[in-house]
């Protein structure tokens, strides 16, 4: 057994500076593979993460591995553009999304880990009439629901984010928006650092640079799987791959309703404080945050086609870029810094899969799509219920893979506000 | 971002196109006849292929004719291009040699190498 984690402090901080911080303790350890596990959960993103974190926590699993094929938070969760938000518009959703909400309040505390969780709203900018009554609509749903949900007229969008342009005379003019003031961002590279340090707290083994490259079934049952490091035995097997996750369907002979897509995002040079919220737009695609770091955080959209690449097209940089400036006409000279892409999973109704399989031991957490790291703790928590139990949680009840054929599909095109 | 080769109109940018999906996926002969399962299997479920896809695509802002392409979904690379109503032709060639094609470390990119015809 390794020693336990040292808590981080001011005096830690302060004892580490005099040794020019050389003696900080690895925040997890990197262990060699274990002939067999209780659970094994692939991938190592923000929700592979969570989900060992809550099974060994709430369910007091602990001998369970993440295998990782990169390094962890390499995926979606290293690349996305960090809005954190709870204002969906059906019931099942919301549930979901608040859920995972009211975890990030607490988040830094409870690991110990400042992942820089900051409430500073996110506005959801309506241009058209037609934007004006679904977000209207948005807006009572989430009343109803008990979420914090603001409608402001355009006087009141200027003075809550005095930069945004609202002339009447712009090809889509600002005519309103929602506030959700609980909403805001978080810095996702701790999310996936400060969960990993707690789930090596607790025993799970943290594998990285080792690749699933086959999922072994016997008489419906799932044994183990293949790995570049070797074969692994287990009985539950939790997939949380991603934009990859039909890749590994196809190892256990199935198929998902998911489509692999590059969604792109790109960030500026840093400049002083100018915006202290998040303004996102549906209509105009466009969503723009400014980091700590004093860098504009810009979202793109995703490509119309499958692809595993990691880049997207220029195109859609182009269309995005064009709306921000139009939005926010300041921002016209700044230069962008950074511009990468993530393959993310899309659902036919953009609504996760958070289900067990018709093969015993075989879970899968998918489907997030544009829009998964908000639900980056709320998802690992019903996961683990689901994988622990063998049942889903009552939150996730609504997201099985059997929706497909019953038609109860959760529908968050459009309704959820921009993708992500 | 890639050139497509429309059959009609010859090489242009991708972004003059839109693509229909997984290709031949046939509409189930008695419909009424369908268990719940089998509707969602044809309705929604997908291959969405790392490596070898057949998909189609259509000239939306161009001929807005339809065709086939053949394409390596892990590189973006076009293999080949086909008609609507032909059978898939057959595509010899390296597929990515782990499942996410990636080396250990990477970013997807890997180029493999397919036969074209
Ligand atoms: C540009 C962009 C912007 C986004 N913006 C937002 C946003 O503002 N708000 C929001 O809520 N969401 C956003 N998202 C979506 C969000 O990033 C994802 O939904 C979420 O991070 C998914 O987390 P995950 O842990 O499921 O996946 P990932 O973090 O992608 O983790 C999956 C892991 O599985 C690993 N893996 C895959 N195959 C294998 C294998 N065979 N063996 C072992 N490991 C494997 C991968 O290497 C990867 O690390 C955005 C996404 C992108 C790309
Ligand atoms: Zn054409």
């Amino acid at each position: 057994m390794h020693k336990k984690p040292k808590k981080y402090s001011v005096f830690s901080l302060i004892k580490n500076s005099l040794t020019y911080h050389e003696n900080w303790q690895p925040a997890w350890r990197s262990p060699e593979p274990k002939k067999e596990y209780d659970a094994i959960i692939v991938g190592g993103g923000g929700h592979g993460l969570t989900t060992a974190y809550y099974l060994a926590k709430n369910h007091g699993i602990t001998n369970i591995a993440i295998i990782e094929k990169g390094w962890i938070g390499g995926g979606n969760t290293g690349r996305n553009t960090t809005i954190i938000r709870s204002n969906y518009l059906w019931d099942q959703s919301a549930a979901l999304y608040d859920h995972a909400l009211k975890l990030w309040e607490g988040m830094s505390q409870e690991l110990n880990y400042n992942v820089m969780f900051s409430q500073r709203g996110v506005m959801n900018v309506a241009h058209t009439l037609h934007d004006v009554r679904e977000l209207k609509r948005r807006w009572h749903a989430n009343r109803l629901n008990n979420i914090d949900c603001e409608w402001l007229n355009t006087h009141q969008v200027k003075k809550f984010c005095p930069i945004i342009n609202t002339s009447p005379n712009i090809r889509y003019p600002v005519l309103g928006a929602t506030l959700q003031r609980r909403a805001g961002t978080a810095r996702h590279d701790a999310v996936a650092w400060g969960y990993a340090r707690g789930a090596d707290a607790m025993g799970v083994d943290i594998i990285q640079n080792c690749e699933v490259t086959d999922i072994k079934i016997s008489n419906g049952n799932v044994t183990g799987i293949e790995t570049t490091k070797g074969s692994i035995n287990t009985k539950k097997l939790g997939i949380v791959t991603a934009g990859h996750s039909s890749v590994m369907a196809k190892m256990a002979g199935m198929r998902l309703p998911l489509e692999s897509r590059p969604l792109q995002a790109l960030v500026s040079e840093p400049v002083k404080p100018i915006i202290d919220t998040v303004v996102m737009s549906n209509t105009i695609h466009a969503y723009v945050s400014q980091s700590d770091k004093g860098e504009l955080v810009i979202g793109a959209g995703t490509d119309g086609y499958t692809s595993y690449t990691q880049r997207g097209g220029f195109n859609i940089v182009e269309d995005t870029i064009a709306a921000v400036v139009e939005l926010f006409p300041l921002f016209s000279r700044m230069k962008m810094l950074r511009h990468w892409g993530g393959i993310v999973d899309i659902c036919p109704d953009a609504s996760p899969i958070v289900s067990k399989t018709h093969i015993n031991g075989l879970y899968f957490n998918c489907g997030w799509g544009t829009g998964g790291f908000k639900a980056t703790p709320g998802s690992g928590w019903v996961f683990a219920h689901t994988i622990a139990n063998d049942e889903p949680h009552i939150i996730n009840a609504p997201f099985t893979i059997n929706r497909f054929s019953s038609g109860e599909l959760v529908d968050e095109h459009g309704a959820a506000a921009v993708a992500h | 971002m890639f050139l497509i080769n429309c059959p009609y109109c010859g090489e242009r940018d991708q972004a003059e196109f839109s693509c229909g999906g997984e290709a031949h996926i046939t509409r189930p002969k008695n419909p009424p006849e369908l268990t719940d399962d089998q509707w969602a299997d044809y309705l929604f479920m997908r291959k969405n292929i790392k490596g070898i896809q057949f998909e189609r695509w259509n000239h939306s802002n161009g001929c807005r004719r339809w065709f086939n392409v053949v394409r390596n979904t892990s590189t973006d690379e076009i293999i080949k291009v086909y008609n609507i109503g032909e059978s898939p032709p057959n595509i010899n060639g390296n597929n990515p040699s782990t499942p996410s094609g990636e080396p250990i470390i990477g970013s997807g990119n890997i180029s493999t190498t397919f036969e074209k015809k």
